[in-house]
């Protein structure tokens, strides 16, 4: 496409999606203290991960919530992925039932919940909307903003929505992070300690940003993170916003880190302000980057260098 | 307990309704269900012959079309529910909420079964797919340890169908895009894992062998060592200063000794997984299966899995290694 002779890209908004690493109160709390104060428009708040999770109960999360929303930002509260267990559900309707915040489902437990108590939600990104019928099922059921699921790219986003046809849902896709790809029973972080589950001491607070796991090559292949599994590589779609935002996506996600995410939201306001040159140093960059799912590839190629 | 065997071929339907299965579960020739493998699976055709002998026969015939279709390929996987529809299968097996809403629609009598692919391990997730597309039974993922399937079943009204032994998904099914990371092709997009078009065995004049998955190294095998398929989470990968098999070891699920209590647990189903397996493999396993639940329903208080069983399952498990799995809570 031709940048002279297209119409100019509408600003899409920013959020930053709930933290997928355990980390300590103090360190969670510092972070939110930074994005309170930086140019996004949403933040998700919540663990999604694992339940044993609890530094921050759901009550201070929703503090949290509180203090964030004082300061201007639209906050959403994301509910685990895998629910296994009758205690966890109880997690899961404390955050629906919170009245005053948007919940944003990642199992269908908690549509169920949300749609009984007739409240509007959103759907994180392994809620498997994959087609426009889908998409227009939840919608009925109360959907008003859904995430692309991380493995499809920008046909099938284009086609979902011109599926769908609704006018009053925001698209959001997840443009910066580590993607979570899996999810198990098992937690590969105690395997990796030789601990059972049931006594892993919570050592994933030892690992801020997951345990990278490489080929015998050497080649950085995954990130684990509890019982999730993550991409070894950091899926960047920064460069590329205007395509996304063009493919029809309202909002643009990025997934916390201990460091620099502040700094990728800088760059990103920026860029879409019209400072040209704010991303302009991360297309040559070379680095732990993929980007390979937004063009149909495999999720782990860095499929070309945005312009 | 109905015995829930898999067929990727006639010969297989054939060999599983021969050794006592009750059910079949069957899969199209294309990219709508979970076994997409070359040279496996039905044709309309070969599916009307099926289930014409396995219907005759008292059996049911059960039609897996679930992956996930994404828009270019909606119209597929509406014609596979037409399809299996128009030949009378006995129920369907379905993940995508977009495809469960045109079945139930279009054919509120075709028993629906929701498919472990829609990872629904809560009673409030069965309770949204029955309030909402009314499935009858549910496949839960192999994320559940057996008091959660107790506890699940207890709670719910829909059918509970759980896998008893074959192939071990680590992941909770559907939500594991670990292939399509590396290969561009997952189990929700195209119903492959780690697919073979990808692969490379690469042979070493000293005897070695490594593995390769669209050009990651997945596992070097030592000479002599039993080389395992590259699927992806049963490679040897590096992490930190150790090397090993970081996420699992290349094992099966075998829960045979969980029997009883999988009865106890009011589990109304149990499914072999292997389609992509011979017809051979799925009558040997369906046979052994048969007459564990035979016994087990004879008497539960004294079963125990008779040793020919599990000497005949041992050898039909990959790596010849079985596990408990997620059912058994030290393995998590």
């Amino acid at each position: 496409m031709n940048p002279e002779t297209s119409t100019p890209s509408k600003a899409p908004r920013l959020s930053v999606g709930p933290c997928q690493y355990f980390w300590q109160k103090d360190s969670v709390e510092r972070f939110y203290a930074e994005i309170s104060g930086s140019p996004v428009d949403i933040v998700y708040l919540g663990e999604t991960v694992c339940a044993k999770r609890r530094a921050l109960r759901p009550e201070d999360w929703i503090a949290l919530g509180r203090e964030l929303a004082a300061a201007g930002k639209e906050v959403v509260l994301s509910t685990f992925t895998v629910i296994e267990a009758r205690s966890e559900m109880g997690v899961v309707r404390r955050f629906c039932e919170n009245g005053e915040f948007m919940v944003e489902a990642n199992d269908v437990a908690a549509v169920r919940i949300l749609r009984e108590l007739g409240l509007p939600f959103a759907t994180g990104p392994s809620m498997n909307i994959y087609n426009g019928a889908t998409l227009r099922h939840y919608h009925r059921l109360g959907l008003r903003r859904w995430v692309l699921p991380v493995e499809l790219g920008r046909e099938a986003l284009k086609g979902i929505r011109a599926e769908a046809k609704l006018a009053d849902v925001e698209t959001e896709v997840f443009a910066y992070g580590h993607l979570p790809l899996a999810w198990s029973a098992r937690c590969f972080a105690a395997r990796y300690h030789d601990r059972p589950k049931d006594q892993c001491n919570l050592l994933c607070l030892d690992y801020p940003t997951g345990l990278p796991v490489n080929t015998r090559e050497g080649d950085r292949f995954l990130n684990l993170n509890g019982i999730q599994v993550q991409s070894g590589l950091i899926c960047d779609l920064l460069p590329v916003w205007r395509d996304v935002v063009d493919a029809g996506a309202d909002i643009l996600r990025l997934s916390p880190m201990p460091q620099g995410t502040l700094e990728s939201i800088h760059a990103l306001r920026r860029a879409i302000l019209g400072d040209g040159a704010a991303l302009a140093s991360r297309c040559e960059r070379p680095g732990p980057i993929c980007n390979g799912y937004w063009y149909a590839e495999p999720g782990m190629v860095r499929a070309r260098l945005a312009k | 307990m109905e015995l829930v065997s898999p067929a990727g071929s006639l010969p297989a339907l054939r060999a599983a309704v021969e050794s006592g299965a009750d059910s079949v579960y069957v899969g199209l020739k294309d990219a709508t269900s979970a076994r997409h493998f070359a040279g496996l699976n039905f044709t309309a055709r070969s599916l009307a012959q099926g289930i014409e002998y396995a219907q005759g026969r008292g059996r049911r015939v059960l039609m897996a079309i679930n992956t996930y279709p994404q828009p270019k390929g909606w119209k597929q996987w509406t014609a596979a529910v037409d399809q299996a529809a128009a030949l009378g299968v006995n129920a369907v097996i379905v993940a995508d909420a977009g495809v469960l809403g045109y079945a139930a629609d279009r054919y509120p009598d075709l028993p629906r079964h929701l498919s472990v692919q829609a990872s629904a391990t809560s009673a409030e997730a069965l309770a949204f797919y029955r309030q909402e597309f009314g499935i009858r039974r549910a496949v839960v993922p192999r994320v559940l340890s057996l008091g959660q399937v107790a506890a699940l079943v207890e709670d719910t009204d829909v059918e509970i169908e759980v896998f008893g032994f074959g192939s071990l998904c680590i992941m909770a099914e559907g939500r594991c895009l670990l292939s399509s990371y590396a290969t561009g092709e997952s189990p929700n997009t195209v119903g492959a894992c780690s697919p073979a078009a990808h692969v490379r065995w690469e042979d070493f004049p000293d005897g070695s062998l490594e593995t390769r998955l669209n050009g990651l190294l997945i596992d070097r095998f030592a000479p002599g060592e039993r080389a395992g398929y590259p699927t992806l989470c049963k490679g040897r990968f590096r992490v930190g200063d150790r090397l090993g098999h970081i996420l699992e070891e290349p094992t099966s699920l075998n829960t045979l000794e969980l029997l009883p209590a999988l009865f106890d647990a009011g589990v109304a189903a149990l499914k072999l997984e292997g389609r992509q397996r011979s017809p051979a493999y799925v009558g040997q396993v369906t046979s052994v299966w048969r007459a564990a639940i035979d016994a087990c329903l004879a008497d539960r208080a004294t079963f125990r899995p008779a040793d020919a069983w599990q000497r005949t399952l041992a050898e039909l498990s990959e790596g010849s290694q079985t596990t408990l799995g997620a059912y058994h809570r030290p393995w998590q």
